[in-house]
């Protein structure tokens, strides 16, 4: 059988899914929780608690301050004994709120049995409040609250759901241990997001690397005509929302656009499993799935993890962090961010933590482009990756944007091809950040 | 406290370098090097080994002493061009034409413009018609193969099929009569034929394009569009004049078409970097080779094609871009 993909470019880095196949292990509440108020894409939203207050788990500590924006829940139970700025997975230092933890206590009205929910009666508009009260962003990494991909533009009409199950990156699997242990609990979410969409058709893709995956939801769906789950060809960006929508409806987002101007609407399924509990079980998203491996790790694990945790926690559940360790990785190899601390704490959108070697954590020095044509080739975005790199080495910025800079999604697929080691994405994302400040101040 | 590196993504790198690409490129060359060697004797490994040991000495002295940079020998870019220099020329070149030769693809080819990836010119070739010109004698006088009783220094020579052709036509003859003094298609395909010393085995050069192939090292379409066109154009002539015109392929398995086509035009630096550009770029040196071949006074005209093609690679590269992403419209 011919396996679906997406059309244009793409690699195929080792995968190296070491830590699959491994459950779920929860971790415990660790002393202190660092729980930065701003992990979502948008306007940061507003620290209602003060020093000394005392929070209860699922308590909100810091409420949306507009529609591109997300509530924000204390991960523990506890004291507040600081509000403070610190560095986070993205490597700016913004405010957080330090909680010292005690016995665990959630908030009333949180259903904490471990029975599967599936039956629900909310309407529209009250499964966008929910989703919205419990501040549910997309857990794929990109982290855009997920209230304003339901609610559906006027002139717009989604038709299609989309679940991403294609965890893409090498080395995670923390969707794919989800998808296995909280099969039900994902396709109860899909539907309770396919009637807030009023979409009738929901496609779940997963990559052909994962078949018990594949297997587990088919097995779950099969007698359910509106939910389809199709197997994808390995091929990495294929988790990127552009390319997903591509491979498996051939449905090209126009440059500069969303998923929804093609009718589709894309959900990572992590959030789906976020979307579940916040509607039928009344619980914030205070917890993730997160994967901690490494070649060098002695106990690759998948984790259920509270927001703010240390990093440092996750490396000592999974065997302590190795001798030979060079990096810290905060998601997968091609998107990931570099870590310079290990209290930087897991935010929403940490789906991974990758422990690199020494000797693999260093680039190898860069030589002069061959022209090999190599980084064209493999752009999922149809870039030249080798001419914006010059372009923006040479400040040319409209020459940059008239080639599409913007349109970059930021996979990395030209630099990991280069066989001259050149920082394309580096050059790239610069560009970007320019470019961008010239476009707004047009408007 | 221990302290991490921190950089941007991407974290992983694919395994390809400039050394690993070249060194599949010289891989791909070695079955014709065998067959030259088989054919020609010592007089192919003197000139291989001439021409290599000068590009390399060449590079190093020029990046050391008049460029004042690392020298970047061991990328391999050298070795290749050394090989793709030799594979140009006769097996019974003197020395000394070979070492100016190299000089000049070197030094005038490659150094002048700054270097690996900057030079518009394929470097070897530009040296094989610096040589062409300035020797013509030398570089066009072609040992009869006969292995390893061809001598290096005293050659037996004699004309190469295209020669035949170009000169009995001059004379008069048709092609069909000339056709008895030219080695059958299968010798032509196995290269027992006069001609430069790595353009003569046409399966040894598919053997290389395969491997390339395979490897990832090039894709198809600069060779392909090549090989499609000299078969298109030739077989229009041949089927409008039989006399006059030989058939596409001895077109094909005769002069340095199969190796122009494979190892000189698919050069990174000196070709486009879109596919449709290579499509272009391919068209245009198929259809400048056999109007030399055809129309031109040269006999043979495969370098003088993909060096006027060359020239205008950036010119392709400006107009012709990839198909963005979206580009492809279907909205269902």
């Amino acid at each position: 059988m011919l396996l679906k993909t997406f059309a244009k470019g793409g690699i195929h880095p080792p995968e190296h899914k070491i830590s699959s196949g491994k459950e779920i292990e929860k971790l415990p509440v660790p002393e202190t929780v660092t729980i930065p108020v701003s992990q979502h894409i948008g306007a940061p939203s507003k620290v209602l608690v003060k020093r000394g207050d005392s929070v209860k788990t699922g308590q909100l500590i810091a409420e949306s301050t507009g529609f591109v924006s997300a509530n924000t829940h204390s991960s523990v139970t506890g004291t507040v004994v600081k509000i403070d700025s610190v560095t986070d997975t993205s490597g700016y230092r913004r405010p957080a709120v330090v909680v010292k933890t005690e016995d665990d206590q959630w908030v009333d009205g949180v259903d904490l049995s471990p029975e599967l929910k599936k039956d629900f009666e909310l309407n529209k508009d009250k499964i966008i409040q929910k989703i919205l009260g419990a501040g549910i962003v997309g857990l794929g990494g990109a982290t855009f609250p997920s209230h304003v991909k339901l609610s559906v533009p006027k002139g717009k009409k989604a038709e299609y759901l989309i679940l991403n199950g294609v965890e893409c990156e090498p080395y995670l699997t923390a969707d794919h241990s989800l998808m296995l242990e909280k099969g039900e609990e994902i396709l109860t979410g899909a539907r309770i997001l396919m009637k807030a969409l009023e979409v009738d058709k929901c496609i779940i893709g997963i990559e052909n690397n994962k078949p018990d995956a594949i297997a587990h939801l088919s097995n779950l769906s099969a007698g359910d005509d509106h939910i389809s789950i199709q197997a994808l060809k390995v091929k990495y960006p294929q988790g990127g929302e552009k390319q997903l929508v591509k491979a498996l409806l051939d449905r090209s987002v126009p440059s500069g656009g969303l998923p929804i101007d093609v009718g589709v609407v894309v959900f990572n399924v992590g959030s789906v499993f976020a979307v579940y509990e916040a509607v039928q079980k009344n619980k914030p998203l205070i917890e993730r799935v997160v994967t901690v491996t490494g070649k060098s790790v002695s106990k690759p694990s998948n984790l259920r993890v509270r927001i703010g945790t240390p990093v440092s926690a996750l490396i000592d559940a999974a065997g302590g962090l190795p001798e030979d360790t060079g990096k810290v990785v905060s998601g997968g190899p091609m998107m990931g961010k570099a870590l310079n601390s290990l209290d930087t704490p897991v935010m929403k959108g940490s789906s991974g933590l990758l422990i690199i070697p020494e000797k693999e954590s260093r680039r190898d020095a860069v030589r002069a482009c061959i022209r090999c044509t190599k980084c064209v080739s493999v752009c999922p975005m149809g870039l030249e990756p080798y001419l914006l790199m010059t372009e923006v080495q040479k400040e040319k910025y409209e020459m940059a944007e008239q080639d599409r800079v913007m349109d970059c999604i930021e996979c990395g697929s030209c630099s990991y091809i280069c066989p001259s080691n050149r920082p394309l994405l580096d050059y790239i994302r610069l560009g970007k950040v320019t470019v961008g400040k010239i476009i707004r101040s047009r408007k | 406290m221990k302290f991490f590196t921190v950089s941007p993504s991407p974290h992983v790198h694919g395994r390809d370098s400039i050394q690993s690409l070249m060194f599949g490129v010289i891989l791909a060359l070695m079955p014709a090097l065998a067959v030259s060697i088989y054919f020609f004797g010592p007089g192919a490994i003197i000139v291989t080994a001439i021409a290599v040991g000068s590009c390399l000495f060449f590079e190093y002295t020029i990046q050391k002493y008049l460029l004042k940079v690392t020298p970047t020998i061991n990328d391999g870019s050298a070795i290749v061009t050394g090989l793709l220099l030799a594979f140009n020329v006769p097996s019974n070149l003197p020395v000394w034409i070979i070492i100016v030769g190299s000089l000049v693809a070197i030094g005038v080819g490659k150094m002048t413009f700054g270097g690996l990836g900057n030079n518009p010119f394929n470097p070897a070739l530009v040296g094989r018609v610096f040589m062409l010109i300035s020797f013509p004698v030398a570089m066009t006088s072609w040992p009869v193969p006969k292995g390893f009783q061809t001598s290096y220094a005293d050659a037996v020579t004699g004309a190469t099929p295209l020669g035949v052709i170009k000169e009995g036509l001059g004379n008069g003859s048709t092609v069909p009569q000339l056709m008895d003094q030219i080695p059958s298609h299968m010798q032509l395909f196995m290269g027992e034929m006069g001609g430069s010393m790595g353009e003569i085995a046409g399966f040894a050069l598919i053997l290389g394009l395969i491997f390339m192939l395979y490897k990832k090292i090039i894709t198809w379409h600069i060779p392909g569009s090549i090989l499609i066109t000299v078969l298109v154009f030739t077989g229009i002539l041949w089927l409008a004049n039989p006399e006059k015109y030989p058939d596409p392929l001895f077109e094909l398995l005769t002069g340095g078409i199969l190796l122009g086509a494979i190892f000189m035009a698919t050069d990174y630096v000196t070709s486009p970097m879109t596919i449709k550009g290579m499509w272009i770029f391919g068209i245009g040196i198929g259809v400048i080779t056999v109007l030399i071949r055809a129309f031109g006074s040269y006999p043979e005209g495969v370098s003088f094609a993909i060096l006027i093609m060359n020239a205008f690679v950036p010119i392709i590269n400006k107009y012709v871009k990839p198909k963005r992403f979206g580009e492809e419209v279907s909205h269902g």
